[in-house]
């Protein structure tokens, strides 16, 4: 019963990306079945996801609304002043990020490229990485494509980025000596200890942990699984965590967004 | 030692620069200068058939680290004849009966290094660090668990006769 409820719950939720995904996750993943975190959820958790009235990720799509129309720095200009309306503008931009970056010649990532525009286009300071201000602006954008399948990873520029990510996700790590792929590719849908181990698919991002009692980056997540196996994590903003988000994000080309996600 | 007169005596300033050098190394390396080294131990065949330390281990500390999550962390992934133990894993086999299956050096191999046995394992090497990457700050130079631990764990898991 649970199976058929939580199935018909997904479709209405995700809507006509669901049909999209299919075919894409055949050819993309070497997953048998690719599932979101939301699949390995207690029905509570999902509904509370999927309630805008319960989730209290809206709260940042509500704050990061307000940020996108204020001005800001010494140009006075706010991102709607530039962009206009994001549903229209920002619809399905955060489905393809990590993107290469030309004046870097890297990927970079979504709060990486929003701060760009806060610095060269409103001359204004950076939001540090983690701070309210640009979980709230991130999850604001995120939710322009809730429900439109992942592109992320097209561009051939990433290629060997996108290559290093998969080394770090292959390369046991830390005092316990796992790797990423030890537990998400081979223990997925088992328990570690209380929780279900998920495929890590960041389809969510940034999300509501009740863990955390607050918003969260996907860099934020992986320091957590680093720090769970008694690895040094790598500073904020790294290479290596935007090495690995493309990665993941890749990995998961055709699955739905569902920013903003709950998670245990 | 000769006087140096007017010479600033050299001894306090290379005492201090040591001091301070120590004290950086401590603050960046807490562990590893108070790290005490591995004992040596011999693999024969599929066992370490000689306790780390010499002695037997006690089975009642033993189980108390196998049920500790911060500690022996065993449930995170095996569970076990432990009724009191809400959470446990199911990465790996069931402890109970373990006893019956393995030889005491058997077991202990198993905790020591498990990848001596099977290189894919998933099982953390416990008293080993050889090919460690990357480990956190707090952990470094330091094996998950001390020989002592080691044998406690080794001797409780022998008590394991139970048949599943
Ligand atoms: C020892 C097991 C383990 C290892 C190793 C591990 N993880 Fe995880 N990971 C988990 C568990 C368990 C969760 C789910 C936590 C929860 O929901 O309570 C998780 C969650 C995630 C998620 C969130 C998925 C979602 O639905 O939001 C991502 C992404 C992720 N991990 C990526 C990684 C990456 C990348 C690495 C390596 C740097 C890694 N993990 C290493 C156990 C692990
Ligand atoms: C991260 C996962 C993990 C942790 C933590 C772990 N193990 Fe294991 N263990 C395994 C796996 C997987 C096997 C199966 C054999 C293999 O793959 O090496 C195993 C095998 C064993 C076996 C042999 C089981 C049998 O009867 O075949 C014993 C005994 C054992 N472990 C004891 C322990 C003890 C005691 C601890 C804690 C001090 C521990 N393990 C921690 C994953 C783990």
């Amino acid at each position: 019963m649970n199976r058929v409820l939580k199935g018909f719950a997904q479709a209405a939720w995700f809507g006509g990306a669901l049909s999209l995904a299919i075919p894409l996750a055949l050819a993309e993943s070497p997953l048998p079945e690719r599932k979101s975190g939301f699949e390995f959820m207690s029905p509570e958790s999902q509904a509370t996801q999927q309630d805008d009235f319960s989730n209290p990720g809206m709260l940042w799509v509500a704050e990061g609304e307000a940020l996108w129309n204020a001005k800001a720095g010494a140009t006075g200009r706010s991102c709607a002043g530039c962009h206009g309306d994001a549903a229209v503008s920002m619809k399905g931009v955060a489905a393809r990020y990590p993107v290469f970056f030309a004046e870097s010649g890297r990927p970079i990532d979504l709060q990486s490229r929003i701060n760009v525009c806060r610095k060269t286009n409103q001359d204004a300071t950076p939001f540090p990485l983690e701070s309210r201000e640009l979980l709230a602006l991130s999850a604001f954008l995120g939710k322009q494509s809730r429900g439109m399948p992942i592109t992320t990873g097209e561009d051939k520029r990433l290629e060997p980025f996108r290559a290093r990510g998969q080394e770090l996700y292959e390369q046991r790590q830390g005092q316990l000596n796992f790797s990423c792929a030890n537990c998400h590719d081979g223990n997925w849908g088992r328990k570690l200890a209380s929780s279900v181990i998920p495929q890590s698919h960041p389809t969510g991002y940034p999300l509501y942990r009740l863990e955390w009692q607050s918003m969260g980056s996907l860099q934020r997540r992986l320091r957590n699984c680093m720090v769970g196996v008694r690895a040094e994590p790598y500073p904020y903003g790294s290479q290596e965590y935007v090495d690995l988000e493309l990665f993941l994000m890749t990995r998961a080309r055709g699955m739905p967004l569902e920013t903003p996600a709950v998670r245990p | 030692m000769p006087k140096h007169g007017s010479r600033p005596p050299p001894v306090k300033s290379t005492a201090d620069a040591l001091s301070a050098m120590a004290l950086a190394l401590l603050a960046i390396y807490p562990r590893q200068v108070m790290a005490e080294a591995l004992r040596p131990y011999e693999v024969v065949g599929d066992a370490i058939p000689e306790s780390l330390t010499g002695v037997r281990g006690d089975p009642a500390r033993g189980r108390a680290i196998v049920v500790d999550r911060q500690k022996g962390l065993c449930l995170l992934c095996h569970a076990g004849p432990f009724p009191e133990q809400r959470f446990q894993g199911n990465l790996a086999p069931d402890l109970t009966g373990a006893g019956t299956r393995w030889s005491e050096g058997q077991l202990r191999l198993k905790i020591v290094d498990s990848r001596r046995l099977n290189p894919a394992t998933i099982m953390p090497p416990y008293y080993n660090m050889d090919g460690l990457v990357r480990v956190g700050r707090n952990w470094q130079d330091k094996p998950v668990l001390s020989a002592e631990q080691v044998e406690d764990v080794v001797a409780f898991l022998t008590t394991l006769t139970e048949t599943p």
